[in-house]
């Protein structure tokens, strides 16, 4: 089964949201129209709908991550649901008998989403599709494979920032592409919305061979890269890539490849500066610019919740599974 | 599915409509003392009319526009796929006369999503109901204060503002067996 037959309903709803690629644009532009409402809701002096009252929503966290465990709890509990959170340790040896096992008891407790967090690809795939039909699954990140509420609320920042209109945006994103769910669903997510250039930019050893079939511009030179780009994205190096002999050391890699003040000049005078978080000051980037008026990293965390009831919020509009 | 939809007003008799409206809300706002109200339009429909009362009303603040989708209380209950605006109330509702303008009354539920929203934003002093058309059909004991018109309809025929420009309201008469 292809992951978009799984994604949608029959009448072609948002039914789970398990990865950005198989899905059009009416889809993401729905998500993003459904996020300015919930934008407006945080500003709000009571942040809370009752859409989803009554409904329970589990994070289901095989791997470790509070801040979007955390961001995922505050839209849940935003829309008037209650909130499981479920943090499971991988047992590497029997990872299919108790990833169903466990499955079966939250849904054992009326679970209706489950967002989904582990290191395996393909892992919230493999529960959306054993789950009970009633259920809905959010993937909050698998593997190396996809995050795409991560990449919607990039694309959420960016309109906020830029405008409804996608296509004349030139976007970079500069990291450690190879290992990068987010930047895998970034790079679909602007493709299908209509950005013209997209750009990425890293060492040879972390940008993948097949990039340039993504419909990707591949540089190997920060400043040739980010020229008057609109948006720049820094994606989180992982310190384990430190010494695994992909990359030199973090002080050569910030030499290479950091976002400094200097290098921001050779953008487009209005670019934003991205980063998912949580940043390595020094490493992907200088302070001066994550903390400098270019940088819309913490509104990125503020949208995120907005982009999640987005989420949550659509797929319980959808149908059961058949 | 089988249907027929006919035109039932046009622009310029629901324009009639508005200014009688406009009549009977100055009489109802002089006898319950109110002064300086805001106004807040019900998406979709309902934004449309606000505009037109908003100018002819000559309402001070901004007019205020709502999203109810979100608050509707069969939300999780049918399959949807809602296309939403977000809701904008420029000014502060604490205190406030709303003037709540809708464009069809039928069960109710859309104006108890819309109260329970305006609530979430502050306290009123209290809500007046306006609504282009009211139909029977009630679900829940709320009333308007002012009608443009009570068309006699079937069960089986559904009215619809149309718009934003012309506005019209449209019947569509759906066959018995699938009105059932």
């Amino acid at each position: 089964m292809s992951h978009r037959d799984i994604q949608l309903d029959k009448d072609g709803r948002l039914r789970h949201f398990l990865t950005i690629e198989g899905l059009k644009q009416p889809i993401l532009k729905q998500i993003l129209d459904a996020s300015d409402f919930f934008a407006e809701v945080g500003e709000r002096p009571i942040k809370k709908v009752p859409s989803l009252k009554g409904k329970l929503v589990t994070n289901l966290f095989f791997e470790n991550s509070t801040r979007t465990r955390t961001t995922f709890e505050l839209a849940a509990k935003r829309l008037s649901a209650d909130v499981l959170n479920f943090n499971v340790a991988v047992s590497a040896t029997s990872k299919g008998e108790t990833l169903l096992d466990t499955l079966r008891n939250l849904e054992a407790m009326h679970s209706d989403i489950f967002v989904v967090r582990h290191n395996d690809s393909g892992a919230a795939h493999f529960i959306a599709n054993n789950a009970a039909p009633h259920v809905k699954v959010i993937n909050a990140g698998d593997g190396r494979h996809a995050h795409p509420t991560q990449a919607m609320l990039d694309m959420y920042t960016i309109r906020h920032f830029k405008g409804a209109d996608f296509t004349g945006l030139r976007v970079a994103i500069v990291g450690d592409v190879l290992h990068s769910r987010v930047a895998r669903s970034q790079i679909q997510a602007l493709n299908t919305l209509g950005v013209s250039e997209v750009r990425v930019i890293g060492p040879k050893t972390l940008i993948p061979a097949a990039a340039r079939s993504l419909g990707v511009h591949v540089y190997h030179n920060i400043d040739e890269g980010i020229r008057e780009v609109d948006v720049v994205i820094m994606l989180r190096l992982q310190k384990e890539r430190m010494s695994s002999a992909l990359l030199p050391s973090e002080q050569e890699y910030f030499q290479l490849f950091g976002l400094t003040e200097k290098r921001l000049r050779l953008t487009d005078p209005k670019a934003i500066v991205m980063h998912p978080g949580p940043i390595n000051r020094g490493v992907e980037m200088a302070s001066a610019v994550a903390d400098g008026p270019r940088s819309v990293i913490l509104k990125q965390v503020t949208f995120g919740i907005a982009v999640r009831m987005a989420v949550m919020s659509i797929i319980m509009g959808a149908a059961p599974n058949a | 599915m089988n249907s027929s939809k006919k035109l039932f007003l046009d622009e310029s008799a629901i324009t009639a409509l508005l200014e009688e409206m406009v009549l009977a809300l100055h009489s109802r706002m002089s006898m319950q003392g109110i002064k300086d109200p805001v106004m807040i339009g019900i998406h979709t429909g309902g934004v449309w009319l606000a505009r037109r009362l908003h100018k002819m009303l000559n309402v001070r603040d901004q007019l205020g526009t709502l999203e109810i989708t979100f608050y509707r209380d069969d939300f999780t209950r049918i399959a949807r796929n809602p296309q939403v605006h977000p809701s904008n109330l420029p000014f502060s509702v604490d205190d406030r006369h709303i003037l709540l303008v809708d464009d069809v009354l039928q069960t109710g539920r859309t104006i108890r999503a819309a109260m329970n929203e305006i609530f979430d934003y502050g306290r009123p002093a209290s809500i007046l109901l306006l609504s282009l058309v009211e139909r029977g059909c009630r679900e829940l004991p709320i009333q308007p204060h002012v009608v443009g018109i009570r068309p006699p309809l079937k069960p089986n025929q559904h009215i619809k503002l149309t718009g934003p420009e012309p506005l019209a309201l449209e019947i569509e008469e759906r066959r018995a067996e699938d009105a059932a």
